[in-house]
């Protein structure tokens, strides 16, 4: 039981996680929190449902190009909606960003209607057993690609070159354009990225509960950004070990001490860490400077 | 947007608004200037912790959805009297605002609305869950219309003059505190805590104040709604709430008691105006949002207005100040 609860934990743990690095990718460089992103989530989703379903493609050639596609959806919004106001006021960035939010949402409910589809991923169910163990082949994927995804992320940011730049660029914007990194090139990068990443969450999230929404960018969205907060906002490592606690913690509350307050554990957790370490697990503290 | 918040003209709006059941008996008119009232109160709410205290918080809905629930259960299983259950509501949705205070608010800035974030959450989820009390899903119904000498107040009229009343008092009384030291203070935390400290305020201090009395704010709202409602249900006190409330206070104009009532107006306006696009209306809403914030990030009554109410400077040329970011 514990430990299939543990498994249970990591796999929704490894969703929430690749969604949690959007948001905090986004933070580390702009320091705004996109609140669009739970949408373009659900939005790459949508997308993946319309390469299977409509299009009728296999779902190795569906993930590549609707996470490609859903990279230019967050390409496009920080375009539209967050460069013309990214030095103004942060309220403004965030009022615009629910805007972005409720017009994908919308646009979804127009296009693919209100109610709860099916995601027929094509991939047969097969369980494995051991002792007393379920684990399904639908898991395992789950666990692998987020596993995968986020080491090839890693891997992205601190050895390329492009990942110096990007560093560069969160550490300090207005420097790292002097030293002649071209900031929107970085930025439109990052928000590329992790679109692509939440839609492949999204995508998993449809292979794994075989139920998509127009409003799942909601629960989501939120309580990744749970788990980026959790983590300490502005880290990818942190990001990554904010959804797998939250993911477990939600899975063990859920199964030990009621299923009704499933999200009302990811919330706890947040409040009770962000009290005794402000900055997270993994975050850097900061210095106020007078 | 040239309008001078001068005495003839705030007469004038006024006097149209004591005339308007006068002039419509329509039932629809009057329900949407009672919500406009509810959502007015709501704005001012939180523009006195965001724009006044500088503390962002996105679980406004949660001290609403208190206020409405304390009120509601008061009134069906002890039958407590309606203004009595408002001061209840407020002093719980108080209460409740200064426990969560209490911990979080030394947390700065973004972390303080991820906080507020949760709690809404979790309110939310206890309204879901705690059936004993609250039902569930299934919601409150039945919650008594508020009577005076034993005539009760139940027409929409009654609710609408309610609820005039209540936006001037609170207008009133916000105004009173934000001119008053406290109000100075509590806006030297907002502009730098650091320098705040500095001179002997004690930010901590100011801005539980700010909390507490914008969350009672909010309680009396919500138990002023479950009268007019007469039927409450989780589903009203969700995130999304949350986040209207917030885009009335900064489409009107961060830290300014016009500009919330403004900004209230017109987002509860809005979407009924919008209603002939049908479906495409939130659509519309959501891009106007955006345009608006590239256009005129300060809100309908900017920051040239407000440095004018404040600091009575003669703000020449119109130029805005504080969206420098360094």
């Amino acid at each position: 039981m514990f430990t299939q609860q543990l498994i249970n934990g990591i796999t929704v743990g490894g969703i929430y996680a690749l969604i949690a690095l959007g948001y905090s990718m986004v933070y580390g460089i702009l320091r705004i929190v996109n609140f669009a992103h739970g949408d373009i989530f659900m939005m790459g989703t949508f997308l993946g449902l319309f390469f299977t379903q409509s299009l009728g493609m296999q779902f190795y050639i569906a993930f590549p190009l609707s996470a490609a596609a859903t990279a230019f959806i967050g390409i496009f919004v920080e375009k539209i909606a967050y460069r013309p106001i990214r030095i103004a006021d942060k309220l403004a960035v965030l009022i615009s960003a629910l805007g972005v939010s409720i017009f994908l949402q919308n646009l979804a409910q127009i296009i693919w209607g209100t109610e709860t589809h099916a995601f027929k991923s094509g991939i047969e169910v097969s369980t494995f057993k051991f002792g007393g163990l379920i684990l399904s082949n639908i898991q395992l994927i789950v666990i692998f690609l987020s596993c995968v995804l986020m080491m090839g992320l890693y891997f992205v940011v601190n050895k390329t070159k492009i990942g110096v730049a990007m560093r560069a660029t969160s550490h300090n914007l207005n420097s790292a354009k002097l030293i002649g990194i071209n900031t929107d090139r970085i930025i439109s990068f990052t928000f590329g990225i992790g679109s692509a990443l939440a839609c492949i969450a999204g995508l998993l999230v449809g292979i794994y509960y075989d139920a998509v929404f127009p409003i799942m960018g909601y629960s989501y969205g939120l309580k990744a950004f749970a788990a980026a907060i959790l983590g300490g906002i502005g880290s990818i490592p942190g990001a990554m070990v904010g959804g797998f606690v939250i993911g477990i913690v939600e899975t063990f509350g859920a199964a030990y001490i009621s299923a009704g307050y499933r999200d009302a554990f990811a919330f706890g957790i947040l409040i009770i860490v962000l009290i005794f370490r402000p900055s997270g697990i993994l975050g850097k503290k900061l210095v106020e400077k007078v | 947007m040239k309008i001078k918040l001068t005495k003839p003209v705030l007469a004038v709006v006024f006097a149209l608004l004591l005339a308007l059941p006068l002039v419509t008996t329509n039932n629809y008119v009057l329900h949407i200037f009672i919500s406009m009232g509810i959502y007015v109160i709501l704005s001012l709410s939180l523009n006195f912790v965001t724009g006044f205290a500088g503390q962002l918080s996105l679980g406004h809905a949660a001290f609403y959805g208190i206020g409405s629930y304390v009120g509601a259960l008061i009134m069906l299983n002890f039958h407590v009297n309606f203004f009595l259950a408002l001061i209840i509501s407020a002093v719980v949705s108080g209460l409740f605002g200064f426990l969560l205070g209490l911990p979080t608010l030394r947390l700065k800035g973004d972390y303080l609305a991820i906080v507020t974030l949760g709690f809404g959450e979790i309110v939310r989820l206890v309204f879901i869950n705690w059936a004993k009390v609250t039902r569930g899903p299934l919601g409150l119904p039945g919650i008594p219309k508020p009577t005076v000498f034993g005539v009760e107040l139940n027409t929409s009229m009654a609710f609408y003059y309610m609820a005039i009343v209540m936006i001037i008092v609170t207008v009133v009384i916000m105004n009173k505190i934000i001119n008053s030291g406290i109000g100075m203070a509590m806006q030297t935390v907002k502009a730098d805590e650091i320098a705040a400290e500095s001179v002997g305020i004690q930010p901590i201090k100011y801005k539980m104040l700010a909390f507490v009395i914008s969350s009672a704010f909010a309680g009396i709202a919500g138990c002023f709604y479950a009268s007019f409602i007469s039927y409450i249900s989780p589903t009203t006190f969700i995130y999304n709430t949350s986040v209207t409330i917030l885009a009335m206070v900064v489409l009107g104009g961060l830290g300014s008691i016009p500009g919330s009532i403004v900004g209230a107006v017109i987002l509860t306006l809005a979407p009924e105006l919008l209603r002939f696009l049908s479906n495409y209306r939130m659509l519309i809403f959501g891009a106007l949002m955006v345009v608006m914030m590239i256009y005129r990030p300060q809100g309908f009554w900017g920051a040239g207005k407000r440095v004018k109410n404040i600091y009575k400077i003669k703000a020449g040329g119109g130029k805005h100040v504080g969206h420098i970011k360094g």
